[in-house]
């Protein structure tokens, strides 16, 4: 605790550092941090952060979080396939889910709207929605589990991601799909490659064997049944073969990145 | 620390400073506390983002402030509360301590500790020995710690531990296990923690050792 406040004492815009803090975490459970601090920073040796690098427990709780994409990475199995259910099954009705009310969401064009393709991509030619209606189609009946912890069934149809990245020749060794939104405040997440080329992830044009309807995305979404619902964009407008980290709506707000079930 | 364990074991009964929590079992027990209080609170939380019932937890007890910042805590301190555990585990099935506290429990012995509880007529002279309620208790915690965490498992990895999710009935289904885990957790911790104050001198083994 006395070593806490000397750093805070000079130089150091206090109500910054504790708006800062109260992002993540409420002076609460600062406290309740600080009362639990030698075993917990016991805890990030194991992760091989580094402690005198930032002594917050936000920037602690954030190495920990990457440590978690690591090894969630290292179990991804990609031949493991998301169970799936008969129609009988579907979620009635599927619920709309945003961070704005259904009223907000965007509205598209299908006529002028096109997805933009860029990156580590041999044809980076953008793509109308006539085009890749001529795709193949599969469809899947799996379970979208939210990150607050509902969970519905719902069917979606749409080309497997992996048959796309082929056509359009992208590099498959990169480390992401950064895929960019049409919602308001400009929805964006990456999605790591091994995920992306899983069987089951999906650039999704149905929901319920109907043109996907305006709540669930309309154009096209990424469905990815071995992602948390938030990892699931909607309204696609690009995406972005890359290795860089870029980051996400809900991800740079602390939500684990990877995210996976 | 299993060294300790075993050097203290014959000994213990021969020397006046009869040791009654041994080292290594304080040590995991108070990572315990640490790790399942923050568990707890975090996790509940993160139900309030979508409560299982007709009620949510006060703000004012739980952890993270948010879903993302609980989320966070509970990712990290489940490392804490696994590690921790499967210490637990390995050092009280290999030191035999397991088997030498906790066992036999006969339904004769606990319906009679119970009795003997419940009138005040239950001595807690040799803090060495577990009544048959104690027993009874401190397995069942262990199995109810097991089931919280494997729950839990199957809620984080429903496609890649996706057999241990059908086995607790399905992703929905878990999430009741889980949170009934917790609750079994919190009711345990309520007797607990008032019966370590109502006999002092058990907190301060847990404390001290003797």
């Amino acid at each position: 605790m006395g070593r806490l406040r000397s750093l805070l004492i000079p130089g150091v815009d206090k109500q910054l550092l504790v708006r800062d803090a109260t992002r993540v975490m409420p002076d609460l459970a600062r406290r309740r941090f600080i009362a639990g601090g030698a075993s917990l920073g016991a805890l990030t040796l194991l992760t091989g952060c580094d402690v005198t690098d930032s002594f917050s427990a936000e920037s602690m709780l954030k190495q920990i979080s990457k440590f978690n994409d690591g090894v969630q990475a290292a179990i991804f199995n990609p031949n493991a396939l998301a169970p799936t259910f008969p129609e009988s099954a579907i979620t009635k009705p599927f619920p709309f889910n945003a961070y704005y009310a259904l009223d907000d969401a965007p509205t598209i064009d299908g006529k002028e709207w096109k997805l933009e393709v860029r990156g580590l991509v041999d044809n980076k030619k953008s793509w109308t929605l006539e085009e890749l209606y001529k795709l193949p189609q599969v469809k899947q009946v799996t379970r979208h589990i939210c990150v607050e912890g509902w969970s519905a069934i719902g069917s979606w149809t749409g080309t497997p991601l992996r048959d796309f990245l082929k056509i359009i020749g992208a590099d498959s060794r990169a480390r992401y799909c950064w895929f960019q939104c049409a919602d308001a405040e400009g929805y964006n997440s990456p999605l790591d490659m091994a995920t992306a080329l899983h069987p089951q992830t999906q650039m999704t044009f149905k929901f319920g064997d109907e043109i996907l309807p305006r709540a669930y995305g309309f154009p096209m979404k990424i469905r990815v049944p071995t992602k948390l619902g938030f990892k699931n964009p909607k309204y696609v407008v690009s995406m972005e073969v890359t290795n860089d980290y870029k980051g996400g709506f809900w991800e740079d707000q602390g939500y684990n990145s990877f995210s996976g079930s | 620390m299993s060294s300790l364990a075993v050097n203290e074991q014959p000994t213990a009964a021969a020397t006046s400073t009869k040791v009654i929590q041994p080292a290594w079992v304080r040590t995991v027990h108070w990572i315990n506390a640490v790790a399942m209080v923050l568990m707890i609170m975090s996790g509940w939380q993160i139900y309030n983002a979508s409560p299982l019932f007709d009620f949510t937890f006060s703000k004012s007890i739980t952890l993270g402030g948010w879903l993302g910042g609980a989320l966070l805590w509970h990712f990290a301190a489940m490392w804490l509360l696994m590690v921790n555990g499967l210490v637990y585990l390995a050092l009280g099935l290999a030191t035999g301590r397991f088997r030498k506290k906790l066992l036999p429990i006969t339904p004769e012995g606990v319906i009679a500790d119970t009795r003997a509880a419940l009138t005040g007529k239950l001595s807690h002279a040799d803090l060495t020995k577990y009544n048959y309620v104690q027993k009874l208790l401190y397995a069942g915690i262990i199995v109810v710690g097991i089931l919280v965490v494997l729950s839990g498992l199957a809620i984080w990895k429903p496609v890649q531990l996706q057999y241990l999710t059908a086995l607790f009935g399905g992703y929905d289904f878990a999430r009741y296990v889980h949170f009934f885990c917790m609750a079994a957790i919190v009711a345990f911790l309520v007797v607990h923690v008032a019966l370590a104050l109502l006999v002092p001198k058990s907190l301060r083994a847990m404390i001290i050792g003797r």
